[in-house]
């Protein structure tokens, strides 16, 4: 708990501007200020560092014990839980999610992308109207919508396929990553459309010589959003999704609740800790983008 | 025809090249938006007004809709207590969980932005459970904790209380399960918050210490001024979220709305008005509904925000 008088790099406005004669009182709310946010991490974080401690105990020991460190450290809960009953792994549920996050991702890149640069670069008829609208869906509860979406499908007979949870996404249903595109092409200097339009660069051209490849960062913070919304989506994929081969991982984590007793604890919690694992990684591998993806749109819309 | 609107540019009206330019786009425009056009109509406008229509419609998937007129709303309104437990089960919900939330992720918002070192590291640990709440791994973990031999019981037994009690089997509590989970996903106002916190100019602060205000009052008469329209931003957001709570109350409730339906939110019910009766109509009606009060509190919510948001650059 070492406490500290320097300012701490970025950002530590109103501590520099402390008269010193506060100095030693100043020390100790900052020791207290660390060893709450200690204690606050650990209360946080005790559930899910327990999680992974009970995946690796013996079934006697995950109930009535608190502690994290397991007497006996065993992976024999990943190797029962990774192979069910009919012989299949714990594979195929998160291929199946991944493949199905991909391909929303796909869409939400392509189709949302291309609205945006419409609203964001061209005059067209009813721009501000449909531009309204599309801010309108951004707000508007699934629930409202998915019932005949569900009909449909099902008239379709799409059921039991990823279709109804893929192809939507490759119509700009996600409307909300349409509008962070607006905002990020709005930054875009216009100047840089217009060099090219004098090179002869039709709308087309410039979407895809100036504009994409400037958009990538927006991209990629739709990328990311658009794989752990789909990927921890658990709605949809609940009522379109049946077949056990199809199954997603919220699907098949679900199967291991239905009829458990205590013994199969180990390998639900093993198989949980799994399935956190690609948005673990991707968070890892993108924390700055996530965090400015969240504060950008929070602030903007 | 090509050109309805008046060109935001204005400036540029008058030169012969930006004209040229801008005038041949209302195809490009077309081709640019097919897709979200045909989305739009297919799969959000479309199916909006088409579950207006069933709501008024008793239709089981197999035969074709029969007109009942509000019959629907009648039953729902009047006639089943079960919905009525549903709405009861969601308001307390929301208005219990988000106020919750969006207080603790201002107070850490707060404590982060004081020059704390490692500050990153902080904001991705106190941000973990935010992002992993929603999914049915961490629902799974929490129907252990809060189960008889769960986690909680353990450690009370460790400070030397004995509790037997199944938290999620027992209806008084069980709600207060679902709240607590959303409380701890308050990594991300927190993260909006923390945004906001940075946009607040260091010469409030200054002049403020200057005058000899403490840290609390400068909390109250800077900070919190400051932000209101960033608390607004994350209300309006949060609570249109929590009304359509459903994966963590269906996992923790086992399937179905937990002991005595404590645990039935509005949407769980619809879900099962929908996809386990096959009450199209009925779960179209609920829907519908759901809109408009989502809608109605969210309009309240900008009116009153009148009274209490502080715009600086107003």
């Amino acid at each position: 708990m070492t406490t500290t008088t320097q300012p701490a790099g970025t950002s530590t406005r109103p501590s520099a501007t402390v008269p010193r004669a506060a100095a030693p009182g100043r020390r100790a709310a900052r020791a207290l200020l660390y060893i709450v946010l200690v204690i606050g991490v650990v209360a946080m974080l005790y559930p899910l560092v327990w999680l992974l401690s009970a995946s690796l105990k013996p079934a006697d020991e995950i109930f009535g014990s608190a502690g994290l460190l397991p007497d006996t450290w065993n992976v024999a809960n990943y190797e029962n839980g990774w192979i069910s009953a009919d012989g299949s792994t714990f594979g195929r549920p998160l291929l199946n999610s991944i493949l199905v996050s991909l391909g929303a991702v796909t869409g939400n890149i392509l189709a949302c992308s291309l609205a945006a640069f419409a609203f964001a670069r061209l005059e067209f008829p009813f721009k501000r109207t449909a531009f309204a609208l599309m801010m309108v869906t951004v707000m508007l509860p699934a629930q409202v919508t998915i019932i005949p979406q569900y009909i449909l499908f099902n008239n379709l007979g799409w059921v039991d396929t990823y279709l109804p949870l893929v192809l939507p996404k490759f119509f700009a249903v996600d409307a909300f990553f349409i509008f962070l595109m607006v905002q990020f092409i709005r930054g875009i200097p216009r100047d840089l459309d217009d060099a090219a339009a004098l090179d002869g660069c039709s709308p087309g051209g410039i979407y895809l010589k100036v504009i994409l490849p400037l958009l990538r960062p927006a991209l990629v913070t739709t990328a990311i959003f658009t794989f752990l919304w789909t990927y921890n989506d658990f709605f949809s994929q609940l009522i379109y999704i049946s077949k056990a081969q199809l199954y997603t991982v919220p699907l098949a984590l679900r199967q291991f609740i239905d009829g458990t007793g205590q013994s199969d604890y180990g390998p639900m919690f093993a198989m949980s800790v799994l399935s956190l694992l690609p948005t673990l990684v991707l968070f890892l591998i993108f924390q700055r983008l996530i965090v400015d993806g969240i504060s950008t749109s929070g602030m903007k819309g | 025809m090509l050109s309805g609107l008046p060109s935001r540019t204005s400036t540029t009206e008058g030169t012969p090249k930006a004209t040229s330019r801008r005038r041949p786009q209302g195809k490009w425009a077309l081709l640019f938006l097919s897709p979200w056009i045909v989305g739009l109509l297919v799969f959000t406008a479309g199916p909006l007004i088409a579950s207006l229509y069933l709501s008024f419609t008793d239709y089981d998937l197999l035969s074709s809709p029969q007109w009942i007129g509000s019959g629907n709303y009648t039953r729902m309104l009047t006639g089943d207590p079960v919905w009525r437990q549903s709405v009861v089960v969601t308001a307390v919900y929301v208005a219990v969980a988000v106020p919750l939330q969006l207080a603790f992720a201002l107070l850490l918002a707060t404590v982060l932005n004081r020059g704390i070192k490692g500050m990153t590291i902080w904001r991705a640990l106190y941000y973990l459970p935010s992002l992993f709440g929603s999914s049915i791994a961490i629902a799974i973990l929490w129907r252990q904790i809060f189960g008889a031999e769960g986690l909680l019981n353990n450690v009370l037994g460790m400070i030397g209380i004995e509790s037997t009690t199944s938290w999620i089997g027992d209806p008084h509590w069980s709600l207060g399960t679902l709240i607590l989970l959303r409380v701890w996903e308050f990594g991300s106002p927190m993260i909006i918050f923390l945004a906001g916190l940075r946009q607040i100019p260091a010469e409030l602060y200054e002049s403020a210490s200057l005058d000899g205000a403490g840290a609390v009052r400068r909390f109250f008469s800077i900070t919190l001024p400051m932000l209101t329209p960033i608390v607004f931003f994350n209300l309006i957001l949060q609570v249109i979220n929590a009304f359509q709570v459903f994966g963590s109350a269906f996992i923790i409730g086992g399937g179905h709305g937990g002991p005595g339906n404590s645990m039935l939110v509005y949407t769980l019910y619809l879900y099962q008005a929908a996809f386990n009766d096959f009450q199209m109509g009925y779960a179209a009606a609920m829907a519908w509904f759901l809109l408009v009060v989502i809608g109605a509190v969210t309009a309240v919510n900008f009116w009153l925000s009148r009274y209490w948001v502080h715009y600086s650059d107003e």
